[in-house]
């Protein structure tokens, strides 16, 4: 046994209301860049749809992932080591932009410098690749909330397959008509694999994983764009940056994390429906577990490789392995751990891959609760929900696809947990007994079933996001070390430098605010009744919540200087 | 004349290729790329580039085996000088033919394809003109070679001596002199391409990825740096200790 430490995320799909604030704060942080115009380190996919870039899933096209050879051993699906150096020179299978879809701006200059005349001057659409005239024809999420989707909703892979399959020809097909159809939202980042096949086609071995933490990162100075990557990875979440020549990824924001902060994704989703923290896993089992023969039981096998921080085996193990001490405190206060192993109501993102995902979801229950509530049933009673979820094949088929390798049972499972924590949870919050056979019907007992949904539905700034410190002797901490020339009247009052205002040492921005929105959040009064009065007397204007005058807000009243 | 262009500016090309190739990787591993362009246009690129670039690595293999090998070697297995030279112009000229016919289709591209002719630079543009005017050159050699029969131009008797005694240090500047003037000009064009070369894109070819045959497919590394976040340290607050105390762990 060897351990490893994994950041990972689980995402709670029923949360998700699509609002892609994850994706403009993910491209404004790292990819509003020239040449990074239309890649999208975290985008979200309206299901049913193609998602981005067009039909990625349909791996007969792309070659994504990995295949198990005759003999039952991984291998690449775009081929082995010579075969792909011998298709070095022009990717043989490669997105083109068309795929993913042409960035544009528009010519604002136009409204502003337009002469007066009798028409109205509109802005055109410029292309950013080109420069010239374009036509808007696709983008990231041109399908989003089924736009489009009587035309183009066949084309997504997964429903292509559903209504391909052979059991699906007596039975109804995916339809597309408002009131018979259903759909909710993917959101995707990279999924730091445990067993990235991106990596694994990389020729100059750019891409690596980081031992701390599991971070797939690549290096850029290593990166010499052979594109292999590209074809390699079968969620296409590594793209080409067409200015440097250079692939780029999500970067789980390592920045943040090293210094304890969620990404940024995770900390603007207006949802709340993401959860950080750490995996423990088996790296010597990883590749046997990948080759697991049945696509199947790739879910379990995943599951397998993931160990219990509790458990006084892994606990020795890890210490062997030079895991400190408070990454094992937060590997057992793990979150993600919680969802994907202990509840078990997390599944990872089309297991077939065999690339290991590290980036779980939680299953909606939303399409099923939608129908119910819009035929005039109780959606919270268990067993019209449980009835519905035996029912209603195609949602969960379709999540099946997605998340199980077609496994319907460990889906109808999971979302059958979902249905019995709302089911046992209305009982309780309208001051009913709770009704112990509904968690048995689960098997889950009552406490175990209230921690779930004071996880999920609770789900507490510190609840879910732990994220231990990266170590680097402390190094980060003296950033926030206070001057000893900062008490009051002191030369170091202001916490400015001899130059005036904003001059020496900047003060790190990220720790600040993070620290100022930690006791906000965790607090349960307005920022101005806390013991603040021992602040320095200078109120940060961008972290106050407008409630209340806090002490330092208005300069002192000098007594007997009234006119 | 004859000194300068045999003598000396075969050692400034060599100085400009290492030195160059030295400092550009020391000082720009963000910039050593292939800048492909297979993002904007990929149907003319799938014929062309291959084309191309399987065309010139038997051309380098022929050059090789045509500049390095002396005669004698090849006369000591068994190989006359005859059967030497039409398997070089056969093979040679197949080659270069495949590899002329691959960069103008990818010339053709990069002009017409509007992205990918934005994406070319002035440093692009200057190495094209040398890339293709050696290539021409060479080919002309063959030519001027397939012409001339059995009374063509023995070059392993005046360049071959040349290139090895430049790579000994004592160049042979007579027998260099002595080659007709398509070699001439084809060396000197090749000389000024590899003086430009650690300056252009086509250092991607200095890190062709053979390694990737034998390493492992799953890659760690340890998290770089000391610092955490994307803080660097700022100058004047390094810390205090020796070298050593830099080591992690």
């Amino acid at each position: 046994m060897r351990v490893m430490a994994q950041m990972g995320m689980v995402m709670n799909l029923d949360k998700c209301i699509g609002c892609h604030t994850c994706s403009v704060t993910c491209k404004q942080a790292w990819t509003n860049r020239a040449g990074t115009e239309y890649v999208w380190f975290n985008n979200v996919e309206t299901r049913p749809g193609q998602g981005y870039p067009r039909r990625y899933e349909d791996q007969e096209t792309w070659k994504g992932g990995w295949t198990l050879t005759h003999r039952g051993s991984l291998k690449l699906k775009a081929g082995g080591r010579v075969q792909k150096l011998l298709g070095i020179f022009a990717s043989p299978v490669q997105p083109k932009l068309a795929d993913y879809y042409e960035p544009w701006t528009y010519d604002y200059q136009t409204l502003i410098e337009a002469p007066l005349g009798d028409d109205f001057p509109v802005a055109r659409p410029k292309s950013l690749i080109t420069g010239e005239n374009t036509k808007i024809t696709w983008s990231a999420n041109w399908d989003d909330n089924l736009g489009g989707a009587s035309e183009m909703g066949h084309l997504d892979p997964i429903v292509a397959k559903l209504n391909a399959s052979v059991r699906r020809e007596s039975e109804e097909k995916v339809r597309f008509e408002l009131e018979k159809t259903f759909m909710f939202y993917l959101p995707r980042i990279c999924e730091h694999c445990l067993n990235p096949s991106c990596m694994a086609s990389c020729p100059s071995g750019a891409i690596y994983k980081r031992e701390e933490d599991g971070i797939v990162l690549v290096d850029q100075d290593r990166c010499r764009g052979w594109r292999q990557c590209i074809t390699g990875c079968p969620y296409k979440k590594i793209y080409f940056n067409h200015k440097s020549g250079k692939a780029e990824k999500c970067t789980f924001c390592y920045p943040r994390v090293e210094v304890g902060l969620p990404t940024v994704c995770s900390e603007t989703c207006v949802g709340r429906l993401r959860y950080l923290g750490l995996f423990l896993y088996d790296a010597d089992r990883v590749t046997a577990a990948a080759a697991t023969p049945d696509e199947g039981d790739l879910y379990e096998a995943q599951l397998d490789l993931l160990l219990d921080p509790s458990d006084p085996e892994v606990v020795a193990a890890a210490r062997r392995d030079g895991i400190p001490d408070d990454w094992m405190d937060a590997a057992r206060r793990s979150p993600v751990y919680a969802l994907a192993k202990t509840y078990r109501v997390a599944l990872p993102l089309h297991p077939e891959y065999r690339t290991m995902p590290m980036v779980w979801y939680v299953p909606p229950l939303s399409p099923i609760v939608d129908v119910l509530s819009s035929q005039g049933h109780d959606a919270e009673d268990r067993t019209v929900l449980f009835g519905a979820i035996e029912a209603l094949r195609i949602p969960v088929d379709y999540l099946a696809e997605l998340f199980t390798a077609g496994r319907t049972d460990i889906v109808t499972g999971v979302l059958q947990k979902l249905a019995a924590m709302r089911a046992y949870m209305r009982d309780v919050s309208l001051g009913r007994d709770g009704d112990p056979a509904i968690p048995a019907a689960v098997g889950m007992s009552e406490e175990s079933l209230y921690e779930m949904y004071r996880l999920m539905a609770i789900a507490k700034y510190a609840d879910r996001y732990v994220i231990p410190t990266a170590h680097v002797e402390r190094a980060h901490e003296l950033e926030e070390i206070g001057c000893s020339l900062d008490f009051d009247e002191g030369p170091g009052m202001y916490e400015s430098g001899p130059f005036g205002e904003a001059s020496g040492r900047p003060a790190p921005v990220a720790v600040e605010t993070f620290n100022a929105l930690k006791q906000r959040q965790t607090s349960d009064t307005a920022m101005a009744t806390t013991e603040s009065g021992s602040l320095t007397g200078r109120v940060n204007l961008l972290n106050w919540d407008g409630n209340g005058a806090p002490p330092g807000l208005f300069p002192g009243r000098s007594d007997g200087d009234a006119p | 004349m004859s000194t300068f262009l045999w003598g000396i500016l075969p050692y400034l090309c060599i100085a400009s290729l290492v030195g160059g190739t030295v400092w550009r990787y020391r000082y720009d591993k963000f910039g050593w790329t292939t800048r492909s362009s297979q993002l904007y246009e990929s149907r003319l690129l799938r014929i062309g580039s291959p084309l191309f670039h399987f065309g010139i690595l038997l051309v380098f293999v022929g050059h090789v085996g045509g500049l390095v090998i002396p005669e004698s070697w090849t006369e000591a297995v068994g190989v006359s000088e005859g059967l030497y030279h039409v398997n070089a112009l056969l093979f040679g000229g197949l080659a270069g033919v495949c590899t002329l016919a691959g960069i103008l289709i990818l010339v053709y591209r990069r002009r017409t394809t509007g992205p990918v002719f934005m994406a070319t630079t002035k440093n692009d543009k200057l190495m094209y003109v040398l890339l293709v005017g050696a290539i021409v050159l060479g080919l002309w050699t063959t030519l001027v070679s397939v012409g001339a029969g059995s009374e063509a131009h023995n070059y392993r008797e005046t360049v071959s001596p040349w290139f090895r005694s430049v790579l000994l240090l004592s160049p042979d500047v007579t027998a260099m002199a002595a080659a007709p003037v398509q070699f001439h000009v084809h060396a000197i064009v090749g000389m000024l391409l590899f003086a430009l070369w650690p300056f252009t894109r086509l250092v991607h070819a200095f890190t062709a990825p053979l390694h990737y045959l034998f390493r492992p497919y799953i890659v760690y590394r340890s998290r770089d740096g000391r610092t955490s976040g994307n803080r660097s340290s700022r100058p004047g607050w390094s810390g205090v200790g020796t070298s050593d105390r830099d080591r992690r762990h």
